[in-house]
């Protein structure tokens, strides 16, 4: 695994990790429609983060890496989980999750 | 391997479990009072055992406790208390909190103090989001208000993207030093010339990341929101303990691996500061609502914390963590008369609504005005030493623009400050507000109290501050 690893090397793997950041931020701001449109990009952000982990904890042959990965996936679920509910808490009160509609405080 | 160094955090982990798993077993109505008190009670245990707690690294070099660690934690608890003890006459109106309310602080406060603990990015993070996803729950935890979910619906967006965001950054950081403590990394620094550029980008992620959390200028635009939308005492958690453990992190981080190049960062955090101050200040004027104006307030009042970080000395350390603690005492105090604020059982939240208070219930104005007074920095009461701390600071190392800056917002910030005094004792009354809850008259006395004679405790506070600072730099 580590031959194949040093033939491709890191830079692709972050180039991914790079692109996929990317998408996430553009996904949230550029986004004007749907709350759980939102709520993929963020998990693409962590994901992207997690890519970076694991390539680097490969090169650098160090394992903690991995270990924050798994720990990273473990708050991705529990922070989707709790953004669910929130929204759909604000979809019984509000009848709707539009993206313009989330503005009843302003200022 | 030392494992009682966590001790305070196991307890507070340990209890908070049991005190959710008896919550459910009883009857919901009546379950809110017991688990708020058993939590007060395990974060006082937690705080007791914090103060005796003794110095070390453990847990495989992630988990330190230091003379500073020990300054934050107490604040962070202190904190938590404070806001509990108010949900609990907060939850005595129409309003009813559930009884997770207090269980969630109890959660919130525990991933604070493991944050001001962390000596690695993995405790760092972890920390911070268990704090943090406690806090998205809270704000909407009045499920019943659509002003609660939309609060908490934006501060879980915009929450998660900086909790990314750090993520991010510390994936780069761990890739370009090699490892995931900030020992080494400071090592990593110190050590050969040029810096790889991976690890500048991830730190500045990570600072990125920490300013949302203290909702910094320009990472500030949830603050106003989430303030308003959520329930009372929650607004008052939020103001205390997530903004102390993203100040103990970027304190932790800043005059610690990365103190020896400050003069490469001291700009962007003089920047940062005296961006929050003025905004803070102007942006608060023209605000009708209480908690919204508490919001900005609480942006300018970060700014002031960050000048002694600017100065990037020991002696501002002092002065932000002096600054902190004057904060913590003079906001609880503020928070705890807008809890009082309800009429037949329903809560009202503007500016206006507190006219005639100063005849109606002239104990709850007097508290209103010390801690107005206070934040303004007028002397001898506790907001004056944070600011002449911090100020003084600056003015030794050197930041003169950043002490005008200072000084400028300050007297922007009073004229607001003194029209709620102008309103509370100078307006006609429109209707007197209810009887507060014990509870509630209990905390704003107590504060309203300590922001009079903080005089009395700057000796202790600030020795503990400085001996923290100490730690903190080496």
């Amino acid at each position: 695994m580590n031959d194949a690893f040093a033939q491709i090397g890191l830079g692709p793997f972050l180039t991914v990790g790079a692109a996929l950041l990317v998408l996430g931020v553009f996904g949230i701001f550029l986004n004007r429609k749907n709350i759980i449109i939102i709520m993929m990009s963020m998990e693409l952000i962590l994901l992207a983060a997690n890519i970076n982990l694991v390539a680097f904890s490969a090169a650098l042959g160090d394992l903690s890496g991995q270990v924050l990965t798994v720990f990273v996936l473990t708050i991705a679920a529990a922070e989707a989980a709790i953004g669910l509910a929130i929204l759909t808490v604000y979809f019984r009160n509000r009848g709707s999750i539009q993206v313009e509609d989330v503005a009843l405080m302003k200022g | 391997m030392n494992w009682t160094l966590a001790l305070p955090e196991i307890v507070l982990a340990v209890s908070g479990l049991v005190i959710l798993a008896a919550g459910v077993l009883m009857r919901k109505e009546e379950a809110f009072l017991p688990s708020a008190t058993l939590s007060v009670a395990a974060m006082i245990v937690s705080g007791f055992l914090v103060a005796t707690s003794s110095s070390g690294v453990g847990y495989g070099d992630v988990f330190v406790v230091d003379a500073f660690a020990r300054f934050i934690k107490l604040l962070v608890i202190a904190g938590g208390v404070a806001s509990i003890t108010l949900s609990i006459g907060y939850s005595d109106g129409k309003s009813a909190l559930p009884f997770e309310t207090p269980i969630l602080m109890l959660f919130s406060t525990l991933g604070a103090m493991i944050m001001a603990s962390s000596a690695n990015l993995m405790t760092l993070f972890v920390g911070l989001e268990l704090s943090s996803l406690s806090i998205y729950i809270l704000c909407a935890i009045e499920r019943d208000r659509v002003e609660a979910a939309e609060a908490g619906l934006k501060y879980f967006i915009l929450g998660s993207l900086a909790s990314g965001l750090l993520l991010y950054g510390a994936s780069l950081a761990y890739g370009f030093a090699g490892t995931m403590e900030f020992a080494p990394i400071a090592v990593e620094i110190n050590g050969a010339g040029a810096l790889p550029v991976g690890l500048v980008i991830g730190v500045v992620f990570i600072v990125v990341g920490l300013a949302f959390k203290l909702s910094a200028v320009p990472f500030h635009m949830w603050t106003p929101d989430v303030y308003q939308g959520s329930p009372t005492p929650v607004t008052a958690f939020m103001a205390g303990a997530p903004k102390f453990a993203a100040f103990a992190l970027i304190l932790r981080v800043m005059m610690g691996p990365f103190g020896a190049m400050s003069p490469r960062w001291q700009l962007l955090i003089e920047v940062i500061s005296a961006l929050s101050m003025l905004f803070g200040a102007l942006a608060a004027i023209p605000q009708r609502d209480i908690k919204r104006l508490m919001a900005y307030s609480s942006i300018g009042h970060m700014g002031y914390a960050m000048m002694g970080l600017a100065a990037a000395t020991p002696v501002g350390t002092r002065g932000t963590l002096v600054y902190l603690t004057t904060y913590l005492v003079m906001n609880v105090g503020v928070f705890g008369v807008i809890s009082a604020m309800r009429r037949r059982g329903r809560e009202v939240t503007t500016v206006a609504d507190l006219a005639g208070l100063g005849r109606t219930n002239p104990a709850m104005a007097m508290v209103m005005a010390i801690c107005m007074f206070s934040m303004i920095g007028v002397p001898p009461l506790a907001g004056f030493f944070g600011k002449f701390m911090v100020f003084g600071a600056a003015w030794n190392a050197g930041l003169y623009g950043l002490v005008a800056v200072g000084a400028l917002s300050a007297v922007i910030g009073a004229f607001y400050y003194l029209q709620v005094v102008k309103v509370v004792y100078f307006d006609a009354s429109v209707a007197p507000f209810d009887k507060p809850a014990p509870s509630i008259a209990f905390v704003s006395a107590a504060m309203g109290l300590a922001t009079v004679l903080f005089l009395l405790a700057l000796g202790p506070v600030s020795e503990a501050a400085g001996a923290a600072a100490k730690a903190l730099v080496g």
